[in-house]
């Protein structure tokens, strides 16, 4: 069905149009620069600006996962920080404990946070909890990880896990240690499976179930529409999908604390990207995020340079953009600039 | 098993603790019940009451619980102006564009005390802060006796507003009916702004009295707003008598959790409580309404 153009128009949502029009040799020439621009960057990159790179990439990936979730299913987690502290406990104890690197862990830890989500997702569906009180239960079940991990003596409770400290200018694949280079090229083949993952499902079944959801659950229900299932399907690998970004963060970062990987500053600084980008559009994410990073670490960077350390300025300037977005681009900074580059508002 | 006397102490601790979360947490019921916002800047409102206190007690030497009258009007007048100019212009937007406003808001408030005050803990040193009352075996601290009657005071002067005064009916009968009243010709963006107001104020009181008990720091929002948000929810979201409740339910259940599990079994238990109620009561204790 979704490849026949035969897809149901639901909620207002037209069916995408096959051909090469100029609209989608627009798409193509951009999306071929972005590439290679993304691919070419650390042969003149500095550090900073390939860990910049990554960060965005991470918050891109991330956001897009999160994105699933609220942007297409409508249904707003605010505690996502549980799915990545997850990934990246299990992935990191696994390696400290046993010396199995990420590539066998990274599918534990998307099916281990599937199944979390999965959970969370049965409490709160089956019951009917939504809205606010969804926000609630999520925020809660991160708030009892983070508690509850405090508690792993195995995994170094409030202390921190650490991961032996890698030699960056040895390229080790198995255990995913490396220069940054090799985490840039991780998270950026992350991001790009992502995009690509979300494309397919937006134009398939699931992607017009979801907005029906997100639209009006009632009518969605009404129509026929197993709004159960296809919540839970989008909670599911949402969590599975951020799960695999806290494997990644354990890697590449090297120590994990309760504290900072469930907090829920963590959860907030998921969620603002794609909200800035543009919620359940799919290029939101990753304008969003690499937004923030552009203002909010490049802010920090540029006044740390200047010798002024201001704690809090990266954070305040995510509020800032926050706001300012909510409420005056409610469709976030992606549409209107798509639109301004002259792609059709619809495919977007 | 602790003794007898340790229990009655380390209940009767824990109620009055739950009084002043019963009145932090009315605020936000208040507003949610009337304005039908979801404020997620409540627990920053609680942090920057406390820093008010904090400076009100530094540079003009006033104990927190004379000053906690003065930083209640501000913050009712800054309630009041937000709402009336701010927020009014949001509350028909969907529910979770009202979230994220209002979390914005948080993350600012939280950021701009960092940069203004530092990462380092504030706290108010008054004669008193250590002296406890003494009733036979039981040993209770005068700060914690003096914040819960503030609280009570509190409770009572806003259950005396919303029953006796025409403003206060008004309200009530936006809460039950927002198109009903602006049929009647109430001015509703004027009694929301007061709502808002006056949520403001109590959680204002609320952080006044609690700024001896804990100390402060730029990070302690997003947990108030979240315990907030906890013993509403358990309470029964929009009800007032439900969130007194709730807050005396998660105040007595902190404690005891505390002495009989472990100090840091704390939060689990509200956190426990909070999904127990989900899923056996999902409306709340008080929340049988709608």
């Amino acid at each position: 069905m979704s490849e026949s153009g035969a897809a149901p128009e639901l909620a207002g949502v037209p069916v995408a149009r096959r051909g090469l029009g100029g609209d989608r040799r627009r798409r193509l020439i951009m999306l071929a620069v972005v590439a290679v621009a993304s691919l070419g960057l650390p042969l003149l990159g500095t550090n900073y600006l390939l860990t910049a790179a990554t960060l965005a990439l991470y918050l891109a990936y991330v956001g897009q996962a999160w994105n699933v979730m609220m942007g297409f299913a409508g249904q707003l987690s605010l505690g996502h920080s549980l799915y990545v502290g997850l990934g990246a406990y299990l992935a990191a104890g696994i390696f400290v404990h046993a010396g199995v690197g990420p590539w066998a862990s990274v599918w534990l830890a998307a099916v281990a946070c599937g199944a979390v989500g999965a959970f969370v997702g049965l409490l709160a569906f089956r019951l009917r909890i939504a809205g606010v009180q969804l926000s609630l239960l999520t925020i809660a079940f991160a708030e009892l990880a983070r508690i509850g991990f405090d508690h792993i003596d195995a995994l170094g409770g409030p202390g921190g896990l650490f991961l032996p400290v890698a030699d960056r200018n040895h390229l080790d694949l198995l255990a995913f240690r490396g220069p940054p280079a090799l985490y840039y090229y991780g998270m950026l083949a992350l991001a790009a499976g992502a995009l690509a993952l979300c494309a397919l499902l937006l134009r398939s079944r699931a992607g017009y179930y979801w907005r029906a959801i997100r639209e009006d659950e009632a009518a969605a229900e009404a129509v026929g529409i197993n709004t159960f299932r296809w919540k839970m399907f989008a909670v599911v690998l949402s969590s599975a999908m951020t799960g695999v970004a806290g494997t990644f963060f354990a890697f590449y970062n090297n120590s994990l604390f309760p504290e900072q990987i469930f907090g829920f500053e963590r959860s907030v600084e998921i969620l603002v990207g794609p909200v800035v980008g543009g919620l359940g559009t799919l290029f939101g994410p990753i304008v969003g995020a690499v937004t923030l990073v552009v203002l909010g670490d490049g802010t920090t960077e540029l006044l740390t340079r200047a010798g002024i350390d201001l704690p809090g300025v990266r954070q305040g300037i995510h509020g800032v953009l926050l706001l300012l977005v909510t409420i005056y681009l409610p469709d976030g900074i992606w549409p209107p600039l798509a639109r301004a580059l002259g792609f059709e508002a619809r495919r977007i | 098993m602790p003794a007898a006397s340790t229990i009655v102490n380390v209940v009767v601790s824990g109620v009055l603790t739950g009084i002043v979360y019963g009145l932090m947490a009315l605020g936000l019921s208040a507003i949610f019940g009337v304005v039908r916002l979801v404020n997620f800047a409540h627990g920053e409102l609680m942090t920057l009451a406390m820093y008010g206190a904090v400076v009100a007690f530094q540079k003009l030497a006033l104990d927190p619980f004379l000053s906690m009258a003065g930083v209640a009007l501000v913050f009712g007048a800054l309630g009041y102006a937000l709402q009336r100019g701010f927020i009014n212009r949001f509350v028909h937007r969907p529910e979770h564009a009202q979230m994220l406003l209002m979390l914005a808001l948080a993350i600012i408030v939280g950021n701009v005390l960092l940069l203004a005050f530092g990462p380092d803990a504030r706290n108010v040193q008054t004669s008193y802060q250590l002296d406890s009352f003494e009733l036979g075996p039981l040993l209770v601290d005068k700060v914690r006796v003096y914040a819960a009657a503030a609280a009570l005071v509190t409770t009572a002067l806003l259950g005396a507003f919303f029953r006796l005064t025409l403003t206060g009916k008004a309200i009530r009968a936006c809460a039950d009916n927002p198109l009903g009243a602006r049929v009647a010709g109430l001015p509703v963006a004027h009694l929301y702004a007061v709502t808002f107001g006056i949520g403001a104020a109590t959680v204002a009181v609320a952080g006044c009295a609690t700024v001896q008990l804990i100390d402060v720091t730029p990070g302690l929002g997003p947990a108030y707003t979240l315990l907030a948000f906890v013993i509403v929810i358990v309470g029964g979201l929009g009800s007032m008598l439900g969130a007194l409740l709730g807050g005396l339910l998660i105040g007595l259940s902190e404690a005891l959790a505390g002495l009989l599990i472990s100090p840091s079994a704390k939060s689990m238990v509200s956190f426990g409580l909070l999904a127990a109620i989900l899923l056996v009561w999902p409306r709340g204790l008080m929340g049988g309404r709608r």
